[in-house]
C-alpha cells in the first residue's frame, strides 16, 4: 500500500534531478517469455522496466552523459561488498537486469571470474543493446533458472568471494530463490573470505520473514539501509571483518569508486554504527522454506 | 488440480518454476488422467460396486505418499543425470505424479457407471459430474493457492488430501453396506 507512493517519489525525484525533466521515450518494447520489458529514455537515463502499469519501478538505469555513476542507491550499496572482500577473484550476481553491478565489477576487477545468472535471454540481448554489456572469457553471462545454476555449481563445488542476490521479476523476488534451502545453497558457493549481498525492499510484512530467513541461515549480518529508499541490502562476510578494517578499507578504495558515484566512506561509517544494531524486524516470523513460501502473498 | 498446483512447489527448486517445468508438470497430468479415464472405463464394466469405487480412493491416497517421502531424493537423483532441465523435470513429474494420477483418473468414468440409471438419462449424468469434478477443481485450485500455502507446508497440504481422499473411501464403503442392506432389505419384502 505505501508502495506506490515511494516509488513514485523516487521516480519523481529521479526525473526532476536529470537535464531533460520531462522527456520520456519507449526505446524497446517486447513481450518476452517471463516478462514485459520496456527500454524508455527518461531525461539523460536509459531505464529497464519489467512491466508497464504506471509507477512501475525501474529495474536498471544508466545514464548516458555518466555511463559509469550508478543510479540506484541499491546498487551502490552493493558495492559496500568490496569492504569485506577488497580485492575479489571471483564475483556471481544472480539476476542480470541492466548487468550494472557485474560490468562495474568486470571493469575494476578485469582479471576476476564473473558469472551472471539470469532466466530470461531477452534480458541479455537489452543488456547488451542499450546497457553496455560485453560479456569475455573472464565475464560469463548464464541463462537459466538461478536456483537450478546455483545447484549445479554447488555440485561442481565452485567458490566465489562475492555473491550478489539481485534476482526481480516485475513483482518481486522470484519466491523459489528466497526460502532457506536456497540461501543455504548460496551460502556453500561462498569462498573463505567471501561476502554475501541481497537486495531486498523493507516496505511489506514479507520484510520480517525474508529477515528472519537470513538470520537463520547467516546469523547476524549488516542490515544495511540509507535514508530516503525503500531498500535493504543484507550483507553477511563468512568471516568477521572489524570496525577499523572497514573504515581504514573505504579510504583506500574510495577514489576506485568515485567514478560510480559510490559513497564508500559514508557506507563504511553506516555499517559499523548498524554492526550492534538490534533487529529491526520480528523475529519470531515464520521462516521461508522451500515447503513454505507463500512469499508474494506476504507482500501486501 | 491442487495436487498439480503442488508439484510446481516441488520441482520448483530442482528445475526452476520457468514455463518449461509447467509444461512437464501439465502434460505429465494430463497423459496420466487420459490412462486412468482408459483404466476407470475398462474396470467399471465387471460388477460395479460403491466398495470397489472406495478403493480407487484408497489406492490414490496411498499412492500420494510416496510424493511426501521420496521427491527430494528421486528428484536429486533426475538432477545429477539429466542435464536438460525441459526433459529432467519431464522425468521428474512422470516419477513423482503419474501413477497417483492415473489413479485419479479413474474415479470419474466409474463414477459415470455407478450414477448412471437409464440411457437417457446418461448424459444428463455425465454432464453434472463433469460440472461438480470441474467445479471442485476450480475451488480446490483457489483454495490451495490463495490460502492453504499460507497456513500449510507443501507437504502438509498433499497429507490433507491424502487425509480427503481416506474420507471419500470411508463414505464409499459406508453408503456400499447402507445400499447393501437395503437391497438386502427390498429383497425380502
Amino acid at each position: 500500500m505505501h508502495i506506490k507512493p515511494m516509488f513514485c517519489l523516487g521516480l519523481c525525484l529521479l526525473t526532476l534531478l536529470s537535464a531533460n525533466a520531462w522527456s520520456e521515450k519507449i526505446l524497446h518494447e517486447q513481450r518476452s517469455l517471463h516478462s514485459r520489458l520496456i527500454v524508455k529514455q527518461i531525461g539523460s537515463d536509459i531505464c529497464l522496466q519489467f512491466n508497464i502499469r504506471k509507477n512501475q519501478r525501474n529495474q536498471s538505469c544508466i545514464n548516458t552523459k555518466h555511463p559509469k555513476r550508478m543510479v540506484f542507491s541499491y546498487t551502490r550499496m552493493s558495492m559496500a561488498s568490496l569492504l569485506f572482500t577488497p580485492n575479489p577473484e571471483s564475483v556471481l550476481v544472480i539476476g542480470l537486469g541492466g548487468g550494472t553491478i557485474p560490468i562495474a565489477f568486470h571493469e575494476l576487477f578485469p582479471t576476476a571470474h564473473i558469472d551472471a545468472v539470469e532466466i530470461d535471454p531477452a534480458v541479455v540481448e537489452v543488456a547488451k543493446k542499450y546497457f553496455g554489456l560485453n560479456t569475455s572469457a573472464q565475464f560469463t553471462v548464464h541463462i537459466q533458472d538461478a536456483r537450478v545454476w546455483t545447484k549445479r555449481a554447488q555440485r561442481a563445488l565452485r567458490k566465489y568471494d562475492i555473491i550478489i542476490l539481485d534476482a526481480f521479476n516485475g513483482e518481486y523476488i522470484p519466491e523459489h530463490l528466497m526460502t532457506q534451502e536456497f540461501l543455504q545453497e548460496i551460502q556453500s558457493l561462498l569462498s573463505k573470505r567471501g561476502v554475501l549481498v541481497a537486495n531486498t525492499f523493507a516496505i511489506s510484512e514479507l520484510y520480517h520473514h525474508e529477515s528472519a530467513t537470513y538470520a537463520s541461515v547467516y546469523g547476524s549480518f549488516f542490515n544495511f539501509r540509507v535514508a530516503q529508499s525503500a531498500n535493504r541490502v543484507v550483507i553477511a562476510p563468512v568471516v568477521s571483518v572489524d570496525d577499523e578494517t572497514i573504515l581504514s578499507r573505504a579510504k583506500q578504495i574510495k577514489a576506485m569508486l568515485k567514478p560510480y558515484a559510490i559513497p564508500i566512506t559514508g557506507y563504511a561509517k553506516t555499517l559499523v554504527r548498524t554492526r550492534n544494531r538490534n533487529p529491526d524486524w520480528q523475529q519470531d516470523a515464520r521462516i521461508l522454506t522451500d515447503q513454505f513460501s507463500p512469499a508474494n502473498l506476504l507482500q501486501r | 488440480m491442487s495436487f498439480e498446483l503442488l508439484g510446481g512447489r516441488v520441482m520448483a527448486p530442482y528445475f526452476g518454476s520457468s514455463i518449461h517445468v509447467w509444461g512437464s508438470i501439465i502434460s505429465v497430468f494430463m497423459f496420466s488422467l487420459a490412462i486412468g479415464y482408459l483404466i476407470g472405463g475398462k474396470l467399471s464394466v465387471s460388477k460395479p460396486n460403491a466398495q470397489r469405487f472406495g478403493f480407487i480412493f484408497l489406492l490414490s491416497a496411498i499412492l500420494l505418499y510416496p510424493l511426501v517421502l521420496f521427491a527430494e531424493p528421486a528428484m536429486l537423483w533426475i538432477f545429477d543425470r539429466v542435464e536438460d532441465p525441459r526433459y529432467g523435470s519431464l522425468l521428474a513429474a512422470s516419477f513423482l505424479f503419474m501413477i497417483p494420477t492415473i489413479i485419479l483418473g479413474m474415479i470419474s468414468p466409474y463414477s459415470v457407471r455407478l450414477l448412471v440409471r437409464s440411457v437417457e438419462h446418461s448424459g444428463q449424468v455425465a454432464g453434472r459430474l463433469y460440472f461438480a469434478s470441474t467445479l471442485g477443481s476450480a475451488l480446490g485450485t483457489l483454495a490451495t493457492s490463495f490460502y492453504l500455502v499460507l497456513w500449510l507446508e507443501v507437504n502438509e497440504i498433499l497429507a490433507l488430501l491424502s487425509g480427503t481422499l481416506v474420507v471419500m473411501f470411508v463414505i464409499a464403503t459406508l453408503s456400499h453396506r447402507y445400499f447393501e442392506k437395503q437391497h438386502i432389505a427390498a429383497n425380502k419384502n
